[in-house]
């Protein structure tokens, strides 16, 4: 097939991202009608358990973790870079916010202020090791930072199975963290993490289109070379941004713990599958902080829209990973989404 | 205790089957490498073989029809990235990362609705693949327990190894293949259609990832499992990097994960907790990957993979 006969199938006139989720909804119900079901009464159930008022509480409730994630991703992203260790990331966070919450003597507020310091600042420590690892030795950060998720989720699962269990539950778990570590409810299932989310996606926009610092990611991000040539120091710039990157994936663990968990559970933070959903809301947006955020709350509308989907009509919710992938799978082959490589 | 008490026969029998996907997953990855195409779906198509290996062992009966399921639909499988990377321009990293997220989804909706299970799917129909006695040398000590017993998969698995060596750098085609990744537009110049080598290169990659997918369900344990493929695509992501796209440097650094990962499983049989043991092999490719880099900035200040990622 010639570039020329490609070009021609193109449609302008309708934006890409549009024409992708229409395509992602198109494959899909194709799928739910293969597999024996009805992919209207399917895409309805998914409007009505994310957009029906009554379900508005979940669909923000499970939109803080990922539009956190979303973040997470799209930080490293605006500078071409990625991120793929957000798993260990929000491990970290989720365990260090449990056991400072567990073991610091500290009264009521401070008690939660310090938790999420210390997971924001051990998951930021940790997410920078990858970018000094490829500053310093080379070691490409796009495989480092899922390498690393490995162990540190093993010696979390470890941790939390054998020294820190709760022996009072037959689960791998620590202790309940007290009363005076729990972030405050708002009402409902929504607590004051969604306002620690808000400002910090505030933080992010405000720091990309208003601050020096942004400036010189979005210029790496066009342009590298451009930028170091211009005076950036990429090194420290690599290390800066994968910190910041960490500690929001530290703060989005924490906020799960204290704000739902009310303790370390194996496992509870990883099987939402907030990091991927996260990166490739990211990846929609092409890491543009507005975007991103719109995307994130986009695919979390669809997540809590499938778990309706599944108790309604029995089709997995699964399904809404596929729909996911698959508009993105349709920008990055059609309309170039993706890192701007030079 | 004595080494050769730790090391058991049976223990490198198991190290030698479970080298196979990732070996054939990090030959996938090499053939990409060398036209041009970074390939990190390995995750996703050895997850999308493994699966279609069970659906077609326990369809036809057969453990042959699992391996060419495995094959035919890791094909269609990574006509996304052979088209996708090449003709429409895509970012290959971006169209991996949605290849296997797509597999991870995909095999765990299929796995619910043909087979109406969550989590693992197992049935006496699944037809294993069958290990190959070799009666010469069976009961030989050591070389028994390596060259016997093993599927067909692992012997064609490493006769392929050495078959895309010798065609990489003794044949017109190989030579071909390597000015592709080298230079693409001089390779034109010569004559020869760019995309259309790297489209049927990462075709005929999927197809070996495919095979290691079966060799991964059915290999062992004929079993299907949600995610199965736990990570082992991403370590042949990194035997590839470690090996720098050549298949024997790659088919080396399979072989030390392979005695990685079953040093972790001999770990756990002396009572350490498998949460500690099943990192091991991870933990070494981090650290062959640290030493590797730090050598090789000692000869060249900065010869990145990730400007070519």
């Amino acid at each position: 097939m010639s570039e020329r006969s490609v070009r021609a199938f193109r449609f302008p006139r309708i934006p890409a991202v549009p024409l992708a989720i229409g395509i992602g909804i198109l494959i899909g119900g194709l799928l739910v009608l293969a597999s024996g079901g009805d992919p209207i009464a399917a895409y309805r159930e998914i409007l009505i358990g994310a957009l029906a008022p009554q379900n508005w509480p979940n669909t923000l409730n499970w939109a803080v973790p990922l539009v956190g994630m979303t973040l997470v991703a799209a930080l490293p992203l605006r500078g071409g870079m990625v991120n793929l260790g957000g798993d260990g990331q929000l491990v970290i966070g989720g365990l260090v916010a449990a056991l400072a919450a567990l073991y610091l003597p500290l009264p009521g507020p401070l008690l939660i202020a310090a938790s999420i310091l210390c997971a924001m600042v051990a998951s930021g420590l940790y997410a920078s090791l990858a970018a000094w690892g490829e500053t310093r030795f080379g070691i490409p950060m796009l495989i480092s930072t899922l390498l690393l998720s490995y162990p540190v989720i093993g010696i979390a699962s470890y941790l939390v199975g054998f020294p820190l269990r709760d022996m009072a539950t037959g689960l791998a778990q620590t202790r309940m963290i007290p009363d005076a570590a729990r972030l405050p409810v708002i009402s409902g299932p929504l607590n004051i993490g969604l306002i620690l989310m808000i400002v910090v996606a505030a933080a992010v926009v405000f720091y990309d289109r208003r601050t020096v610092g942004g400036y010189e990611l979005r210029m790496r991000g066009l342009n590298a070379k451009f930028a170091g040539y211009g005076g950036v120091r990429l090194a420290a710039q690599q290390v800066r941004v994968m910190f910041a990157s960490g500690a929001i994936a530290g703060l989005v663990g924490a906020i799960l713990v204290l704000g739902s968990l009310y303790r370390y559970q194996d496992g509870a933070l990883l099987t939402p599958g907030y990091t991927w959903s996260g990166l490739m809301a990211a990846l929609l947006a092409g890491g543009a902080p507005l975007g991103a955020i719109a995307a994130g709350l986009f695919f979390a509308g669809l997540q809590t829209g499938g778990f309706a989907m599944q108790r309604e009509t029995a089709i997995p919710r699964v399904l809404t990973m596929i729909l996911q992938s698959v508009i993105i799978l349709f920008l990055a082959i059609r309309h170039g989404v993706g890192r701007k490589s030079s | 205790m004595s080494l050769m008490s730790f090391i058991t026969p049976s223990l490198v029998n198991s190290a030698v089957q479970s080298i196979t996907p990732i070996l054939l997953a990090a030959l996938a990855g090499t053939l990409c490498g060398r036209v041009g195409v970074f390939n990190m779906a390995m995750e996703g198509q050895l997850l999308v073989g493994a699966f279609a290996a069970v659906v077609g062992s326990y369809a036809t009966g057969s453990a042959l029809g699992g391996v060419l399921f495995a094959i035919v639909f890791t094909v269609l499988f990574s006509l996304i990235l052979a088209y996708g990377a090449t003709v429409f321009k895509g970012d290959s990293v971006v169209i991996c990362i949605g290849m296997n997220l797509l597999a991870a989804g995909l095999t765990a909706y299929l796995l619910r609705q043909m087979f109406g299970v969550s989590g693992t799917f197992s049935d006496p129909g699944i037809v294993g693949l069958t290990k190959i006695r070799i009666d010469a040398i069976n009961t030989i000590p050591w070389i028994g327990w390596i060259f016997s017993r093993q599927t067909a998969i692992t012997w064609l698995a490493w006769i392929l190894t050495a078959a895309v060596t010798i065609m990489m750098f003794r044949t017109p085609l190989g030579l071909r293949m390597r000015g592709v990744g080298e230079d693409a537009s001089a390779a034109g110049t010569m004559g020869i259609d760019v995309t259309r080598y790297r489209v049927l290169t990462v075709l005929f990659a999927g197809g070996l990832t495919g095979l290691g997918g079966a060799q991964l369900s059915l290999g062992t344990v004929s079993i299907f499992s949600e995610d199965m493929s736990a990570g082992r695509g991403w370590i042949a992501v990194v035997a590839v990097m470690l090996g720098r796209n050549h298949p024997l440097w790659a088919a080396l650094a399979c072989v030390l994960f392979g005695v990685a990962d079953a040093l972790s499983v001999r770990l756990q049989s002396q009572g350490l907790p498998n949460q500690l043991t099943d990192i091991v092999p991870y933990v070494v490719t981090l650290l062959a990957l640290a030493l590797s880099h730090r050598k090789r900035l000692k000869r060249r200040a900065t010869e990145t993979i990730t400007a070519h990622a």
